[in-house]
């Protein structure tokens, strides 16, 4: 007799539920203490429903199929010295700010997901975290692999787990990681599945990883790539999570609506460090930021949330100011990098008059009248000799921690968007509206944040001068500064020059 | 076009990430194990503490007793990372899949002997929901333990009790051509039947242990030290010479993954109490007392395997487990 | 609310493996409108598209597991609805 036919699933209901069970020498409460007290209400656990029904033996399938083809790759890029096909040495600056930025919140959302996968009362809902913390270390392992043969090549890549904990810039991902890993489990899966994965993630992976497509860079295509095929996984499973506290009981909608506006600020503040990338680092960008904002945020974003008006939730507070700012923020980001350049991990260089018409076509309404002066300004102070870096440290946002750039782009573009409030006798300083908000909602939590600029004048940091804080940081001098005579630039002349040295097989 | 470029001007100018270096050298570059799992984890500079454990900063050595020099002194001798662990996982449920298919395609259950059938539901079935614990417990130190070896180690640990829980549930439904008869019985003798009692007693303490190492102990060590020898390998050669082989087939999985496990259990045993004498105490006292409790939690499913037999069995397994520790160090 | 639908997306890596994926859509999705971008292939479909296990066996010529699509997926927009014969994305 022929067994039974087991459709996909019921398959997998039969091996991922009912193996778990109703413990009686402990206390369910013991046993899952952390998934009551943010005051979701969470009725049946049951109907948690999983998108995608992946047992543990397609899993290991397909992600070893996924990893014999990555690495593949990776050994041939590093036997072939792919890193020759780059469209420029000075592109390297946007892969820098990649490993030391992104990379660790990967093994952030690793440790974070195994907390839910052990800590969620429901079966499903753990399964699918724990499949998301196996993903994350993942996509953390590949990166490092991946950028491992950069790092034999190029400076600015060579300690970037150390530089995450310490330096200024990566504080803004340090302090998004954490915020969520400090919080509870669902406001934590709210973050990072739903405002960062399903939200934005789009606007970090597909625009940069087409982006390194568009530059030469195989490596980084190969592993984007192949990690968001893994995202595609997460993304739905941060659209599932909304849907399933909503459906569970209506007094989660403002606890939700709550999260998903801190949460969307949080990532979007995080994600001014991708727009810079996007628009000023990748030597050719295929889609400008603000195209990708319109297509992955407005577009996209607005069709998300149409779909999830019907649960009550309505689009997160500030995104209109977000669009707004689409039209600036990656130009003041660069800005401060640029004046800041003696101290940041990667290359800093000013646009060249071939990516400045690319920036006026892209932005019409900005480029010209706000930033290229500014862009211009400089580049004659360095054909004369005169440019300098700046010698003061840039006061930081007491939320997301970038420097205090961003500017009333609804009133005058000007104008520093500055906002302020007092807590416990103290002054905190804001950037905007949506941090301010976060930050008087949780003043408790803030006022913790370690501020890298405020640890460097209280001496925290390796000492009182920038030279020893940059020891501190493990930045070397070939390190840092402008991409033009820097070391990377130097090797790369010596590779695509015309001298004996290559020659055109 | 392609350029070809004289390997001279392409010479490397350093061969590994600023951690190894410092760890291992910069006479050649590291392995991908190293470039993994290596110093991944922060360290310092914690933004927030934990709204749920305000004791503790996000990662903190403070979660164990046990005390570490550096937590990176014990090594995976298996050096997986996610590639390897992935692609030898994949290798292994090739085989199995396979063996599930022909045993389901030439309906080899069929052949087996009730008596046997009836064990493997009894034995076997139930412990489904061990390996469900194990992969809690698993997820529970990749939560809370310090390090990115750890971490990794622990969740490739979690996904595979995992795994290997639905290999169980699969020969529970297998045996019953795709009924759920056998699983929801095993369900109920897990609740319920007085032999499983006591396991599940200490495997519901086991989910409330404060101590991530502890936790390490007990499960990795001492439980899986029991159950692993006595049920995928002593139990499944008694069914084997009673006309069982084809359940044997489908555990071959479990039994060559324990053989795998065993050397970083080992070697992580090893290196831990090496560290220091309060650790060598610690690990020893954990290992006595869970081995005791263990050990009579499991007796009565030894019984009712291997009949008034299993108490030798599993005395037999136990001095294996403590003879093995006791050769890396830990007081038995 | 208005009547317009919302668009929905299927982003594949662009390879010989996406290829029969691709044609399958644009049997099943005579409306997609299918974009090839550096590296990747975007299809995108007002309200609904669907992947059928079916229609990418005949390009193929063999049997084909819907979650084979998992290995050369990029991003994706809509609720998906994933079962052995079929993948789908909608917005309600």
């Amino acid at each position: 007799m022929p067994s039974k036919k087991l459709n996909l699933r019921k398959r997998y209901e039969l091996l991922t539920r009912g193996m778990g069970w109703e413990t009686t020498h402990q206390k369910m409460d013991d046993v899952f203490p952390y998934d009551t007290f943010e005051g979701i209400k969470i009725t049946d656990w049951d109907k948690w429903e999983d998108p995608f029904r992946l047992t543990m033996d397609a899993y290991w399938k397909f992600q070893a199929e996924k990893e014999r083809k990555l690495y593949a790759v990776i050994d041939s890029f590093a036997q072939n010295n792919g890193q020759t096909n780059l469209a420029d040495a000075s592109y390297l600056s946007a892969i820098k700010l990649f490993i030391t930025g992104v990379t660790p919140i990967e093994y952030a959302a690793h440790r974070g997901f195994a907390h839910l996968g052990r800590h969620f009362r429901g079966d499903g809902a753990r399964i699918a975290c724990q499949m998301q913390a196996i993903d994350e270390l993942r996509h953390q392992q590949t990166q490092v692999h991946t950028i491992s043969h950069y790092n034999k090549h190029f400076d600015g890549l060579h300690d970037p787990f150390h530089q995450f904990d310490r330096v200024w810039y990566l504080s803004v991902p340090k302090a998004f990681s954490e915020d969520a890993l400090s919080a509870g489990p669902f406001e934590f899966i709210t973050s990072i599945s739903f405002a960062f994965e399903y939200v934005l993630t789009n606007l970090l992976f597909v625009p940069f990883m087409s982006g390194a497509a568009y530059n030469g860079d195989m490596a980084t295509v190969t592993f984007g790539f192949s990690a968001q095929s893994d995202e595609s996984r997460h993304m739905t499973l941060g659209l599932e999570i909304i849907k399933f506290m909503l459906e569970q009981h209506e007094d989660n909608l403002p606890i939700v609506q709550r999260w998903m506006d801190k949460h969307f600020w949080r990532a979007y503040r995080l994600l001014a460090l991708v727009a810079t990338m996007q628009d000023y680092m990748l030597t050719n960008s295929p889609m400008s930021w603000k195209e990708a904002w319109d297509v992955y945020f407005v577009e996209n974003g607005g069709a998300l949330f149409e779909d999830l008006s019907r649960y009550g939730l309505r689009m997160p507070k500030y995104h209109e100011l977000a669009t707004a700012e689409a039209d600036h923020i990656s130009h003041q980001v660069w800005s401060v990098f640029c004046s800041l350049g003696n101290a940041t991990g990667f290359h800093t260089f000013l646009p060249t008059e071939e990516k400045m018409a690319w920036l006026s076509e892209k932005y019409p309404d900005t480029f010209d009248k706000y930033y290229r002066p500014r862009f211009e300004y400089w580049a004659k102070q360095q054909a004369e000799g005169t440019f300098e870096f700046q010698k003061g440290l840039p006061q930081l946002c007491q939320v997301c921690q970038v420097p205090m750039v961003f500017t009333e782009v609804q009133t005058d573009p000007m104008q520093i968007s500055y906002r302020v409030t007092e807590h416990g006798g103290d002054k905190y300083h804001f950037c905007s509206d949506g941090c301010k908000d976060i930050f008087e909602y949780e003043p408790e939590k803030y006022v913790q944040a370690w501020l890298p600029v405020h640890q460097i004048y209280q001496g925290n940091c390796g000492g009182a001068t920038i030279p020893e804080v940059l020891e501190w940081y493990k930045f070397s001098p070939d390190d840092t500064g402008d991409y033009i005579g820097s070391r990377d630039h130097a090797r790369w002349q010596e590779w695509k020059g015309t001298d004996a040295m290559v020659k055109q097989a | 076009m392609s350029i070809e470029i004289s390997a001279k001007s392409i010479q490397p100018i350093r061969l590994s990430y600023g951690n190894l270096e410092e760890r291992f050298g910069n006479k050649k570059p590291a392995s991908r194990y190293q470039e993994a799992v290596y110093d991944v984890q922060p360290t310092a500079n914690f933004q927030f503490r934990p709204i749920w454990d305000k004791n503790h900063e996000i990662y903190d050595k403070k979660r164990t007793a046990i005390v570490m020099e550096d937590w990176y002194s014990f090594a995976d001798p298996r050096q997986y990372y996610y590639g390897t662990y992935n692609i030898t996982r994949s290798k292994q449920q090739d085989v199995a899949e396979h063996n599930f298919s022909f045993v389901d395609k030439r309906d080899l259950f069929d052949s087996v002997p009730d008596a046997v059938k009836q064990q493997v539901r009894d034995i076997l079935v139930p412990l489904r929901h061990v390996e469900w614990a194990a992969n809690m417990n698993n997820c529970q130190i990749t939560d809370e333990c310090y390090g990115s070896n750890f971490s990794s180690l622990a969740m490739f640990n979690a996904m595979d009790r995992l795994g290997m829980a639905q290999y169980v549930t699969r020969i529970g439904l297998l045996i019953d051509k795709n009924e759920e008869t056998s699983i929801d019985a095993a369900k109920i003798a897990w609740m319920e039947a007085p032999e499983w009692q006591e396991l599940r007693h200490a495997i519901e303490d086991m989910f409330v242990l404060d101590d991530w190492f502890e936790l390490m102990v007990a499960q990795n060590f001492v439980l899986d030290g029991l159950i692993f020898p006595l049920i995928y390998n002593r139990f499944e050669k008694k069914l084997t010479k009673e006309g069982g082989a084809t359940v044997a087939m489908l555990t071959e999985f479990m039994d060559d993954w324990y053989a795998e496990t065993v050397r970083w259990s080992n070697a992580l045993a090893k290196v831990t109490v090496k560290e220091s004498d309060a650790n060598k105490t610690l690990v020893s006292e954990w290992v006595a007392k869970w081995t005791s409790r263990l050990t009579a939690a499991v007796e009565p499913i030894a019984l009712k395997a291997f009949g008034a037999e299993g108490i030798n069995e599993l005395a037999e397994v136990k001095q294996e487990l403590l003879t093995r520790l006791g050769k890396q160090g830990v007081t038995v | 609310m208005s009547d317009k639908k919302n668009t929905v997306f299927l982003i594949l890596q662009d390879n010989e493996d996406a290829r029969p994926i691709i044609e399958a859509v644009e049997v099943d999705n005579p409306e997609a409108n299918i974009q090839y971008q550096p590296g990747m292939v975007r299809m995108e479909c007002a309200g609904k598209l669907v992947v059928n296990r079916e229609t990418v066996e005949e390009q193929i010529g063999r049997e084909w597991d819907v979650q084979e699509l998992h290995l050369n997926l990029v991003s994706l927009a809509g609720n998906v609805d994933e079962d052995e014969d079929q993948f789908e994305l909608s917005w309600h």
